[in-house]
């Protein structure tokens, strides 16, 4: 599936609640299913800064595909972080850098993309986006 | 609680009319302002000060001969008298207005550059807000003086032993909080004065946190500097006070140089201005001190005495419902506290549960909440901090722990 396509998917999923409580719940939900960062990558470099929680995000390139692992000491972080790899996890670094980021609007999310907000989400895709960067000059 | 309704030492539902943003809807819920140590709200008295300034008389201060300017004069200094007053003070030119706390606080600081020399020290407690231990650091780095740290104990109090055998004929200054901003612990500083003066230091305190809870009489404390924030005690942002003894802010430097400090200028030599004008350089923030004098009016209508003691009754009632969850940790535990709440609960971030209290309409603190060095004390990232004011009520208690105790069940 095309990034684009599991983005929908994504928002097809939380149109089904409708209060913020229900939504949550899923986030914490899908916050178990992250593909868990190694315990050896769980190192200072790894960090986002700007986050009130620790989030850990490392890529490893598979083929011309980046795959995403990740962990939070916070679980609604985790949520968040969990949603974002499985819309840009496993996609060629061009199709990653060229995604945009409206579902998180569409998901009821918008007041995590404030980028004054002390959960780091900007920073967290921001920092995809440079795994992107790195890894597509690798490719080239 | 309604039983205890008739028993409360002030009238809160009129009280809660006062505050117009506590009528406001937060994510579809009644506002709970539970921040009150990061800022106080502000009562329509002082917002009605602050329009009629604009409105009816702004005009730069001490300069002009025109009316206007003398109406604002008068009423700024009118303002200064108030704190001097308030806060039981000699000389009305010993309050300096500042920016706030930290300005306050370099303010000091950096004057105290030229009493400092290699080997000197230096000594502040483990409990402060660490952004101010910053001008202290640099002051050290400047001077050579060394830095020494009192430490704190598991209930969040001061060491008060090792404090006392901290000081020596070294000691040239000591800085400490009335009230911690992360615990809510009030420190014995009548004990910290008396020593640090037997030792021939000077001692600032930082009353922040005291100020919107503790009426302090400067005077008797016998204290050499004393700084608070007007916007911590239903006062705007950006305006606060100074109060130094006459004879140290004689002995001290200006911090900035400017219009109002100078007495006559050349460019051969300046001579600075009286105090308090030599350290208020350029135009202060005149409304910001008319509308501080009209907070500590507003205050002392309700009366120092009736807030401590309707805090006080928040606080226990707050503590007693929040630790019959399983798993909570209250950190800061001493007895003498103001009505600050900092707390866990196992397996849970700080950070997940601000959030969910949040969609409920619930605003607390989470993080170290600049307090660092007490967060790594206890081990910890974080922590809740709830904190109360005078114009919170017992039903918005009730809606606290029932939010605290929703977000425990979808968090865990
Ligand atoms: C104990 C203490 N000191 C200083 C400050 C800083 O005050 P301001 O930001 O108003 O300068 C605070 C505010 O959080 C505080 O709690």
């Amino acid at each position: 599936m095309t990034i684009q396509e599991i983005q929908e998917e994504i928002v097809d999923e939380f149109s089904m609640f409708d209060d913020w409580m229900q939504r949550y719940e899923y986030m914490i939900e899908l916050g178990k299913s992250l593909p868990l960062i190694e315990e050896k990558y769980k190192v200072e470099e790894n960090l986002i800064k700007g986050c009130q929680s620790k989030v850990w995000v490392h890529a490893d390139l598979i083929g011309d595909k980046l795959a995403f692992s990740a962990d939070s000491d916070a679980i609604i972080t985790k949520g968040i972080v969990a949603i974002l790899i499985r819309a840009y996890s496993n996609q060629h670094p061009t199709d990653i850098l060229e995604a945009d980021n409206k579902f998180i609007d569409e998901i009821g999310l918008k007041e995590h993309l404030s980028p004054t907000r002390a959960n780091g989400l900007v920073s967290m895709i921001k920092q995809l986006k440079m795994y992107a960067i790195a890894y597509q000059t690798q490719l080239d | 609680m309604k039983a205890v309704a008739d028993k409360l030492p002030l009238d809160i539902e009129t009280i809660r009319l006062d505050f117009p943003i506590l009528k406001r809807k937060v994510n579809g819920y009644p506002l709970v302002y539970l921040d009150n140590a990061a800022t106080s709200q502000t009562p329509q008295q002082v917002i009605d000060v602050i329009v009629d300034y604009y409105s009816n008389y702004n005009a730069n201060i001490h300069r002009g001969v025109h009316s206007l300017s003398q109406e604002a004069t008068d009423k700024y200094e009118a303002a200064r008298k108030k704190i001097q007053q308030h806060f039981n003070v000699a000389k009305s030119h010993e309050i300096i207005f500042t920016s706030g706390t930290t300005h306050s606080i370099n303010l000091v600081a950096n004057g105290f550059a030229q009493e400092l020399n290699t080997g000197d020290e230096i000594i502040v407690s483990a409990l402060e807000h660490h952004s101010n231990i910053v001008p202290w650091q640099m002051l050290c780095e400047k001077t050579g003086a060394v830095l020494k740290v009192i430490p704190m104990t598991q209930e969040g109090e001061l060491d008060m032993d090792a404090f006392h055998k901290l000081l020596s004929d070294k000691t040239k200054m000591v800085f400490v909080n009335h009230v911690s901003n992360a615990l809510g612990t009030v420190n014995p500083i009548e004990e910290i004065i008396e020593a640090t003066h037997k030792a021939g230091a000077a001692i600032l305190v930082d009353g922040a946190q005291a100020a919107p809870h503790i009426k302090a009489d400067l005077q008797a404390l016998d204290v050499d500097f004393y700084v608070v924030s007007a916007h911590k005690m239903c006062g705007p942002t950006g305006v606060g006070m100074l109060y130094g003894k006459e004879k140290w802010l004689n002995k001290l430097p200006p911090y900035q140089g400017g219009g109002e400090m100078i007495a006559t200028v050349s460019f051969e030599k300046t001579t600075y201005a009286e105090l308090p004008h030599k350290f208020e350089a350029g135009t202060p923030n005149i409304c910001g001190g008319i509308a501080f004098g009209a907070a500590l009016d507003y205050m002392n209508a309700i009366g120092f005495e009736n807030i401590a003691s309707y805090e006080h009754m928040l606080l226990e009632y707050a503590t007693k419902e929040l630790l019959e969850i399983e798993g909570l940790k209250i950190y800061g535990t001493s007895k003498d506290k103001t009505a600050v709440i900092s707390f866990n609960i196992e397996g849970l971030h700080p950070y997940d549960i601000g959030t969910i209290v949040d969609k409920l309409g619930i605003a607390v603190r989470t993080g170290h909440h600049c307090a660092q060095p007490i967060m790594d004390f206890f081990k910890i990232p974080g922590t809740v901090r709830a904190s109360f004011s005078f114009y919170n009520t017992f039903e918005e208690v009730d809606v606290f722990i029932s939010a605290i105790k929703k977000a425990k069940m979808m968090l865990q």
